[in-house]
């Protein structure tokens, strides 16, 4: 730790203001603050103080949370590459992950060279301090794509969400959109023909290494939305739990989702408010679409399946794009399930809702919380001519 | 026939071609602008037909500006506006009749197109008809121009053609280049006409 802190005092002359690297100053500075506590301090004579958990503390805990969806994902990856290929039996713990690993890694490097590269220009650009609102983003962005994207595709749609969701609205902490979601978006409309269906999306194709096995071109499997949106009702409720299911890398499993949850609801960092109501929102559709006979699924099977827990934990808490307002929390929460199982429900070309329902109230956060802010303000208002 | 020419007219000619550009600037005519560029050739059919509507209107209503009752003005853009609307759409019917079905209601609602009354009201009610015709050529091509650009790119990027003949090379497509759908979408058509806007301020921007 010493020798680290003492590389960035001795580099910090070349890249201020004259020095030889000036063009590196936001990268440095990036990685000196996400490694050290910054030790600027409020201004003598104000009464502010600062937390030492500032937002780069705050976003490597969401890091930190995601980190058992994310090994799962890997796991599943080459579980389902196994599976799919009937060599299960011989395969070791260790090849399946190593296999996921290698399948995904390449995902998160590409997110992570093309999001930050963007958002380290444009604040040596614009000389202001690096943000690092893109770390949570960048590893959120491998987890809710299928295994099979291609890389290009997936650089194209970060650099258009991290240029025209974020930058453009003045960086990390003033996006309307979550990033991620505008990612998976982008993806979603622009190539549809790799991002959903049953055609080889889901399962990890070929070998990588050695590791792995290489599938005929004719072997599809659809996720079970893909089979409800089809009418057929959920077979195996444990796999959907366990996560042992074809799907985007890190949503399929809903205990690594908890684990993740719990660490998150414990620090304070996601709104338990915002959490809840999303479930209860998905929840009571879910079983009124069930009561109805429109839907084959009953309520936990609309929650445990895709992306239904991803979204509700570490997309709709996002502090940025949603409610701020106590109150609004829950409206804002409640609306996203209920669009989300009714996109499910309702739209047979959209087996998945939930990232419509988040973007789509991310739109409405703003006039919820104004609402809100108004009524409270009525509300005094009257107090104080009474 | 140097005062045809003259200084003046240059700028009422040139000016909404760049700095008061009717899409960039003005942001009027948006809603067509989204609608028919998702390929080249309807695009440029779109821009030259404002291009004539507008000219001719300008003209026809400089050359009665004196005699409208200020009342009914509007009313009366409206019947000549609409009289050369249909007799364009007529044209097109007539001569290109593919791209008149995929321009389809767009031909029409150019009789609803803000830079037509805009430039009437603004324009042509106060100028005689020489300055009010190359008012409307310049904000037709400005508008054209816009259309191409934006037309362009998104036939380019989400068909891989121009003009319907393929530009992408197949050798692209079998190692796994895919043309991108959200181009052939109005939204995508909004954000690239933000681009061209962004792309257009920061460079008169520096001008000044």
């Amino acid at each position: 730790m010493k020798s680290l802190r003492k590389f960035f005092d001795n580099i910090k002359p070349y890249v201020e203001e004259g020095g030889k690297f000036h063009a590196l100053r936001s990268l440095v500075d990036g990685f000196e603050t996400f490694a050290f506590v910054p030790n600027q301090t409020s201004r003598v004579g104000s009464v502010n103080i600062h937390d030492a958990i500032d937002s780069k503390r705050i976003m490597s805990l969401v890091v930190i949370a995601l980190m058992p969806a994310l090994l799962f994902g890997m796991y599943n990856v080459g579980y389902q590459n196994y599976a799919a290929a009937g060599t299960l039996a011989n395969a070791s713990f260790w090849e399946l992950f190593g296999f996921g690993f290698l399948a995904v890694l390449p995902k998160i490097i590409v997110s992570y060279v093309v999001g930050l590269g963007i958002e380290f220009v444009v604040a040596q650009w614009k000389g202001e301090e690096i943000q690092e609102g893109f770390l949570v983003s960048g590893i959120l962005i491998p987890m809710i794509i299928p295994v099979n994207t291609p890389l290009w595709m997936l650089a194209i749609a970060v650099a258009f969400s991290v240029i025209l969701a974020k930058e453009i609205f003045g960086g990390t902490g003033m996006n309307v959109f979550n990033p991620a979601l505008v990612t998976r978006a982008f993806l979603f409309f622009s190539y549809p023909s790799v991002m959903t269906g049953d055609d080889n999306v889901w399962v990890a194709q070929s070998t990588i290494f050695g590791l792995g096995n290489n599938l005929p071109d004719t072997y599809a499997a659809a996720t079970p939305l893909g089979n409800a949106a089809l009418g057929q009702p959920l077979a195996d409720q444990c796999a959907a739990i366990t996560g042992l299911i074809p799907g985007a890398i890190g949503e399929t499993s809903v205990i690594a989702i908890a684990l993740g949850a719990i660490l998150l609801l414990w620090t304070g960092v996601a709104s338990w408010k915002t959490m809840i109501s999303v479930f209860v929102g998905g929840g009571l559709t879910a079983a009124l679409f069930h009561a109805t006979g429109s839907s084959p699924l009953t309520w936990c099977d609309q929650i445990v399946l895709g992306g239904f827990c991803f979204g509700a934990v570490f997309m709709a808490t996002d502090p940025v794009t949603s409610a701020r307002t106590e109150g609004g929390k829950y409206i804002y929460g409640f609306l996203i399930g209920v669009v989300a199982v009714m996109v499910r429900v309702l739209n047979p070309g959209f087996p998945e809702g939930m990232m419509l329902a988040i973007l789509l109230m991310n739109i409405f956060a703003p006039l919820i919380d104004y609402f809100f802010v108004q009524s409270n303000i009525n509300k005094r208002a009257k107090r104080a001519i009474k | 026939m140097s005062k045809l020419f003259s200084n003046e007219n240059k700028e009422v000619f040139l000016n909404p071609l760049n700095k008061n550009n009717p899409i960039a600037v003005q942001v009027l005519g948006i809603c067509s602008a989204l609608a028919v560029t998702s390929q080249l050739e309807p695009a440029i059919v779109m821009g030259l037909s404002v291009t004539v509507i507008t000219a001719f209107s300008n003209v026809i209503i400089s050359l009665l500006r004196n005699t409208i009752p200020n009342r009914i003005r509007i009313i009366v853009q409206l019947v000549v506006v609409a009289a050369l609307v249909t007799i364009v759409s007529q044209i097109l019917k007539a001569y290109v009749y593919d791209v008149s079905v995929a321009l389809s209601v767009y031909v029409g609602l150019i009789i609803t197109n803000c830079i037509l009354m805009g430039r009437l009201e603004a324009f042509a009610m106060q100028n005689g008809p020489w300055e009010s015709f190359l008012d409307g050529i310049g904000n037709g091509l400005g508008y054209a121009l816009i259309l191409v650009i934006v037309g362009f790119v998104r036939e380019l990027l989400g068909f891989g053609t121009l003009f319907g003949f393929q530009v992408v090379p197949d050798i692209c497509y079998e190692w796994g280049y895919q043309n991108n759908g959200m181009m052939t979408m109005p939204a995508m058509s909004l954000i690239i006409v933000g681009c061209v806007i962004w792309a257009h301020r920061s460079i008169n921007k520096e001008e000044k």
